[in-house]
């Protein structure tokens, strides 16, 4: 259970979240969805400890857990998971290696045993051929020259090798064509069980065709403003946020 | 000249010579003695370079000049700990002598320089120029060294120059190395400098190296000598019609390390590759220097040489690059990066292209900066401690160097050098 109370966060000393409170159950998908500049954005950044998102107010517990007091790496290894909106380019990094190193670092906090290079490559194949990725791509550099869909594919394979307890999904349908969105909703259904859950924050309703939300919820000027079903994310699509915003105010 | 009484800041070593004169190898062998007293009597007027002189701007020798060191002629022959072999033969120097019971070289026309200088003084100061202030102390002071000739057509494989300084005084050590490449010929020559104890000393190596027509050596310098410890190289090198040279220098030791390389490339597609990469920690100072000679059309250079500076550290790349007039079609590459790791390091780059062919392809750039933090935040968001996120960004970073070198054995050694220097300075950086 991800509990966000009260959340207030800064960038550059602007704020921009003023107080997010959202409850994410095991189990559960949520998805956050918000004009552009609504803080949604900030709002993965600071669930997952980036440098320059100042948290001035408000708690944040994953399982009774204070995230807020915890590195970004303790984060990941008490089972936080963020796909990137934006995967960054890492040439000179392999990408199996880093798979692996990041696997084995989680494992190790869990107490549990390392996987060696052969283990790692079985396990990875399996989940590479779930998400149609060509398997060359764990010889190349960390998404160096990779297309949109194949970063945000790579994204997806992290999180299944990792195993989070919770993922949020960083506007993960940007940039991709309906095909890749496909494979990559695939990825997050594959992963739906009583101790997963998700926060897929999004632009666009489109996603949520795909990755259907227990719950919907909208932010606007770093607050959720109104929440509901899946229902809500389709009241958006045909009124946009403006009519939404409205009467929420 | 009166050599018995020197002056000026190369005085020390004046002295020294003139104390061995009489006793370092080819002492009558008229050539060679020539060779020597020209070098002494030019370092009596004019000394070993200040900052004041251009090339010498960003490495200051003066430490050097300041530090005493005693002469290592006697050879010791005592037992010495060496690092596993890396291929099957092997010459080894300890304290600048060629030990030949440490040492394989099976099948290969081989020499101790000091065993045939007679025989090969016409080839010294050929291929380096005896005008360069390395070659000029190497000149007047050299004790042995490695000759080797590989014959036309044959590859001669791999072949480790292992040199180690094993003493508790602090020494100087000035060998020369004369390597020959006839027509066609191959070889892979992996070098490494090493030091067994962490007593000062000056290793002041000079290659000159002859690369015929369509011959190939590979050559990778490890140097990872003591912190105390001045490494001042100097690699003279020359390559005719479709030769390669294909270098790489890693310089991962020393307070004060330089590696200057004045390659000429004399026919047509002829090749270098001038590569490196530099680590550098708190203390020390770290120069890659290059001249590139491109005197033949249709030529190719390639140069990556990367640099990793921690603590109160310095480090130098420069790199110049003349393209003559008749070396049309030169297709040139020159790319230097620092990384730094600490607010209190400082890279000074100096590219230098020099183009005065009107058909050319010549590229060149300079990078520096810190570790990105976009980059340090992906790895952590993925459970990756800091520090081993750091690390991993910094061998990438060298990687895009390192994984140049073809041959796996050269690329091994540069990579447990790389991962020795990170074990022993990376929690500092």
């Amino acid at each position: 259970m991800l509990r966000i109370e009260n959340l207030t966060a800064e960038v550059e000393g602007k704020p921009i979240l003023k107080g997010v409170t959202l409850e994410i159950p095991d189990g559960e998908i949520h998805a956050v969805m918000g004009p552009n500049g609504a803080g949604k954005s900030t709002l993965s950044y600071a669930l997952a400890g980036r440098e320059g998102y100042e948290i001035t107010g408000g708690s944040v517990l994953l399982n009774g857990q204070d995230l807020l007091e915890m590195e970004p790496e303790e984060r990941a290894a008490s089972g936080l998971f963020l796909a990137f909106q934006y995967p960054v380019e890492l040439p000179g990094v392999g990408n199996a290696n880093f798979l692996r190193t990041a696997l084995n670092a989680i494992r190790r906090t869990r107490g549990e045993a390392e996987v060696d290079a052969m283990q790692f490559l079985k396990l990875a194949r399996t989940r590479m051929k779930e998400l149609s990725m060509p398997e060359d791509m764990l010889k190349r550099g960390v998404n160096v020259g990779f297309s949109g869909g194949e970063k945000k594919r790579n994204e997806i394979l992290q999180m299944a090798l990792l195993q989070p307890k919770i993922a949020i999904l960083d506007e993960t349908d940007s940039g991709l064509d309906i095909d890749a969105l496909k494979i990559v909703a695939d990825g997050v259904n594959a992963m739906r069980g009583p101790d997963f859950s998700a926060l897929v924050i999004t632009h666009y309703q489109r996603l949520l065709n795909h990755i259907v939300p227990d719950r919907v919820h909208v932010l606007a000027d770093g607050r959720i403003v109104a929440s509901g079903g899946p229902e809500l994310a389709h009241r958006l699509e045909a009124e946009g946020y403006a009519g939404v915003l409205d009467e929420a105010a | 000249m009166n050599i018995d009484a020197p002056s000026g800041n190369a005085a020390a070593f004046l002295q020294r010579y003139a104390g061995l004169a009489d006793r370092l190898p080819g002492a009558r062998v008229e050539a060679v003695r020539a060779l020597r007293d020209a070098a002494a009597e030019t370092l009596m007027a004019g000394g070993l370079p200040s900052r004041r002189v251009e090339a010498w701007r960003y490495t200051d020798l003066s430490p050097m000049l300041r530090a005493e060191f005693r002469e290592a002629l006697t050879a010791v022959d005592g037992a010495v700990a060496l690092p596993p072999a890396r291929a099957e033969r092997r010459a080894v120097f300890v304290d600048g002598r060629f030990r030949a019971d440490l040492s394989s070289l099976d099948g290969l026309d081989a020499e101790a320089l000091a065993d045939v200088v007679g025989d090969v003084a016409p080839r010294l100061n050929t291929v380096a120029a005896a005008a360069q202030p390395m070659v000029m102390l190497n000149t007047l002071l050299f004790e042995d060294g490695l000759v080797l000739d590989v014959p036309a057509g044959v590859d001669a494989g791999r072949l480790e120059l292992l040199s180690v300084v094993s003493g508790e005084t602090a020494s100087t050590i000035h060998p020369r190395h004369l390597i020959r490449l006839a027509r066609g010929a191959r070889l892979v020559l992996l070098e490494t400098a090493m030091s067994a104890s962490g007593a000062r000393h000056l290793h002041n190596p000079v290659f000159e190296i002859e690369v015929a027509e369509d011959a190939k050596i590979t050559h990778v310098r490890v140097q990872r000598e003591a912190e105390s410890a001045y490494h001042l190289a100097h690699l003279g090198v020359r390559v005719q019609t479709g030769g390669t040279y294909d270098g790489f220098v890693l310089n991962a030791g020393g307070r004060i390390s330089r590696s200057e390389t004045h390659l000429a490339l004399l026919g047509p597609r002829a090749a270098a590759h001038l590569n490196g990469a530099q680590l550098v920690a708190d203390g020390q100072l770290a120069d890659t220097t290059t001249a590139l000679d491109h005197a033949a059309p249709n030529c190719a250079s390639r140069q990556t040489v990367k640099t990793v500076l921690a603590g109160r550290s310095r480090g130098v790349f420069q790199g110049k690059i003349l393209v003559r007039r008749e070396a049309q079609k030169t297709d040139g590459y020159q790319m230097n990066q620092a990384l730094l790791l600490s607010e209190e390091a400082e890279i000074d780059s100096k590219p230098q292209l020099e183009i005065y062919a009107d058909d050319v392809k010549c590229s060149h750039g300079a990078t520096a900066g810190a570790l990105d933090p976009d980059s340090l935040f992906y790895l952590r968001a993925r459970g990756i401690p800091a520090d081993t996120a750091r690390s991993i960004l910094v061998r990438a970073f060298l990687q895009e160097a390192v994984e140049i070198v073809e041959d796996e054995v050269a690329r091994d050694a540069l990579e447990d050098a790389v991962t020795g220097w990170w074990n022993q300075h990376g929690e500092a950086a």
